[in-house]
């Protein structure tokens, strides 16, 4: 009997001994996130509610003493979110950011498919060098990748001037300040975050199912309608959310290279931060943006548990 | 398996002279090959004897270097997979992981542009010919290894193809199941009398399937005929040793006759008569192939002078219904012999060291001139 009960008591030991250090491994992220994600939100999320003032720190306290002195008073300020709501900039600068972002990771995928498609059939030597190529721009600093941007697309710059010696055009064209620019730069700056996800993705693709779906009488085409496309799809789900969230919220790309009468939403949020030093304002641009940006993030989430579920088969 | 009569008027599939390289190395080697409609056509070899190459140019996956196929008499040279009258049970079942059971069938059909009730009902006839029909919405690894090799045979033969190749069929199936997938495969080949090409590398397998099997080595086909053919008259070293197992003894012809033969063998103390004649020069080496369950064991000498050889025991495996012992004859030389388990208990059983006395029909040797 004694035996049996130190066999258990053993038993239970070991589990607590093996949960506390799984917790422990698991803790350490969490840890991160709650000190540099959840706290610095609640931060952000409490100044949302206060109101702006001329001092030091520049909002007002949102928790005051009551006139009569005897208790603490809440004071909820939802007019900074009115006033998000009232403002048509806002609604508009939103909406650009979230066309722009849509658009880019469109045009990223239309370039990254194929492109991950052909590295993933490659040779598997000419594999690594193709992907070592994809990921060389990392290497220099990304801003002065968006820098180059500009020497390019300028009036006087490399591709007006080879146009125009070229004879194609007969006076320059002007590239740069609008939204081809700003296009231009999301999309050769986010690529790699498409190609490498949906590369990993097709990589892995059992291509005997490619031979099967011939010999079951599919055309080429067909095939990848109806093999490849959907057996890729979290691959083209997870590249599309690395490009689009980063994407709308993007500060650096449209500053260099884009209009200067549309401005995007990271663009709004540092000028009233740093330019108004309205706090209150710009932190409750900060939570509607993070709401926005939350569905597709969930999204992403959902797609990626299904595929560890795939992958644990 | 009763062998069963090809019709070889309806040849169905030509294979001539083909040759497939990949660089350098010689996958297939100048195969020429009939095969008539309704057999049960086995290529049986080991790994890397070109036997699913040839496979894959039968399907359109692989084009030959040099040679022509004919399907129904007519030339594959310029005809992509999706076009030819032939499916292919891939080793792997390749089933789409995507798609429930049902929609895994209905794939080939939906790119023959079937309207949609038709497809239904054959699909649905399909998975009850091999008993899935209560699988229909499960993924494909919702399913058992054997309940996945049967969507794909379903998948294969809801085509409705003459010609159905199989790549190792049974491969990934346990001992049990195969046997009972065998018999399962020749009553649904006999009920829709399709063409089966099978590409395998265990005898067992080719000799209950086939109705009649190519034996292949170093990308060449060195043999076809029935799996009898093939077990007792091999035409060579190489099958004789690859079917089964065997005993070879290389010796010299030393009486050739029309209507019977002796050889001389060095390691043999008396010499092999051989019932038959055989066509090859006075004198010439040849080799004795015997197969060990064609070899009596006793412990009295046998009545005649030839075809006789005395040793020890000196290895018995015990199989259940056969035991095999390994006898090293006076000469040293070790040769294998079965024998039936016919008694559950039997008093004097052969034991280890004891000296026993072999001996054989004299229409048991094969001769082998090459």
């Amino acid at each position: 009997m004694s035996d049996a009960f130190a066999r258990l008591d053993r038993r239970a030991r070991g589990l607590l001994a093996r949960v506390r250090g799984r917790n422990l491994v698991i803790g350490i992220p969490y840890l991160w996130l709650l000190l540099f994600f959840v706290v610095p939100f609640l931060i952000v999320f409490k100044i949302s509610f206060s109101e702006v003032r001329l001092a030091m720190p520049p909002y007002a306290p949102l928790f005051e003493q009551a006139a009569d002195g005897s208790r603490m008073v809440a004071i909820f300020n939802l007019g900074n979110y009115g006033y998000l709501l009232t403002d048509s900039l806002y609604f508009s600068t939103f909406l650009y950011s979230l066309k722009v972002a849509a658009v880019s990771t469109l045009l990223c995928l239309l370039i990254g498919y194929p492109m991950a498609y052909a590295i993933a059939r490659a040779r598997e030597s000419t594999r690594n060098l193709l992907l070592m190529l994809i990921m060389l721009p990392f290497w220099t600093s990304f801003l002065l990748r968006v820098y180059a941007w500009v020497g390019l697309l300028k009036t006087d710059g490399v591709i007006n001037n080879a146009l125009l010696a070229a004879g194609l055009i007969d006076q320059p064209l002007s590239l740069l300040y609008t939204d081809f620019a700003v296009y231009v730069g999301i999309v050769y700056s986010y690529l790699p975050f498409m190609i490498l996800p949906l590369y990993s993705n097709l990589e892995k693709h059992d291509l005997t199912l490619l031979e099967a779906a011939a010999d079951l009488g599919a055309r080429p085409v067909t095939t990848f309608l109806r093999v490849t496309l959907p057996l890729s799809l979290p691959g083209v789900v997870a590249g599309c959310l690395l490009v689009f969230i980063p994407a709308v919220g993007e500060y650096v790309i449209p500053s260099l290279l884009g209009r200067s009468d549309q401005l995007m939403i990271g663009r709004v949020l540092s000028d009233e931060f740093f330019a108004n030093r309205d706090w209150p304002v710009a932190s409750a641009v900060a939570i509607v943006l993070l709401v926005v940006l939350l569905a597709p993030i969930m999204l992403f989430q959902r797609y990626q548990n299904r595929e560890l579920e795939a992958a644990r088969r | 398996m009763a062998e069963k009569q090809v019709d070889r008027t309806r040849e169905y599939v030509r294979i001539e002279s083909v040759t497939k390289r990949f660089g350098d190395f010689v996958a297939v080697d100048q195969v020429s090959l009939s095969i008539y409609k309704g057999e049960i056509f086995c290529l049986l070899g080991g790994s890397g004897c070109g036997k699913t190459t040839l496979l894959r140019m039968l399907a359109g996956f692989e084009m030959p270097t040099s040679g022509r196929i004919l399907i129904d008499g007519q030339d594959m040279a310029s005809i992509p997979p999706y076009e030819r009258p032939v499916n292919m049970m891939f080793q792997s079942y390749a089933l789409f992981p995507h798609m429930t059971v049902e929609r895994n069938v209905a794939f080939g059909l939906e790119q023959e542009g079937l309207p949609k009730a038709e497809t239904a009902q054959r699909v649905a006839e399909m998975l009850d010919i091999v008993q899935l029909g209560a699988f229909a919405h499960r993924k494909p690894h919702q399913l058992s290894g054997g309940q996945r090799q049967r969507v794909a045979l379903a998948r294969a033969l809801v085509k409705r193809p003459k010609l159905l190749l199989l790549d190792e069929p049974l491969g990934a199936l346990d001992k049990k199941l195969r046997e009972q997938t065998q018999f399962e495969l020749i009553n649904l080949q006999e009920k829709l009398g399709v063409t089966f090409i099978v590409v395998t590398h265990d005898q067992e397998e080719a000799m209950t399937l086939a109705t009649r099997i190519g034996v292949m080595n170093k990308g060449q086909i060195v043999q076809v005929g029935t799996p009898t053919d093939i077990y007792e008259f091999p035409s060579s070293r190489f099958v004789a040793d690859f079917i089964g197992s065997v005993n070879l003894f290389e010796g010299r012809l030393v009486d050739d006759e029309p209507d019977h033969v002796r050889i001389r063998c060095g390691e043999l103390e008396a010499p092999v008569f051989v019932s038959h004649g055989i066509s090859a020069a006075p004198d010439a080496e040849v080799c004795v192939a015997i197969r060990p369950e064609k070899i009596l064991m006793s412990r009295t000498p046998p009545a005649s002078g030839e075809n006789r050889a005395q040793g020890v025991v000196i290895e018995i495996a015990y199989m259940g219904d056969v035991s095999v012992y390994l006898v090293r004859l006076d000469g040293g030389r070790v040769v294998r012999v079965t024998a039936p388990n016919v008694e559950r208990h039997a008093e004097d059983r052969i034991v280890w060291d004891e000296r026993v006395h072999l001996a054989w029909h004299p229409s048991s040797p094969v001769v082998l001139t090459n």
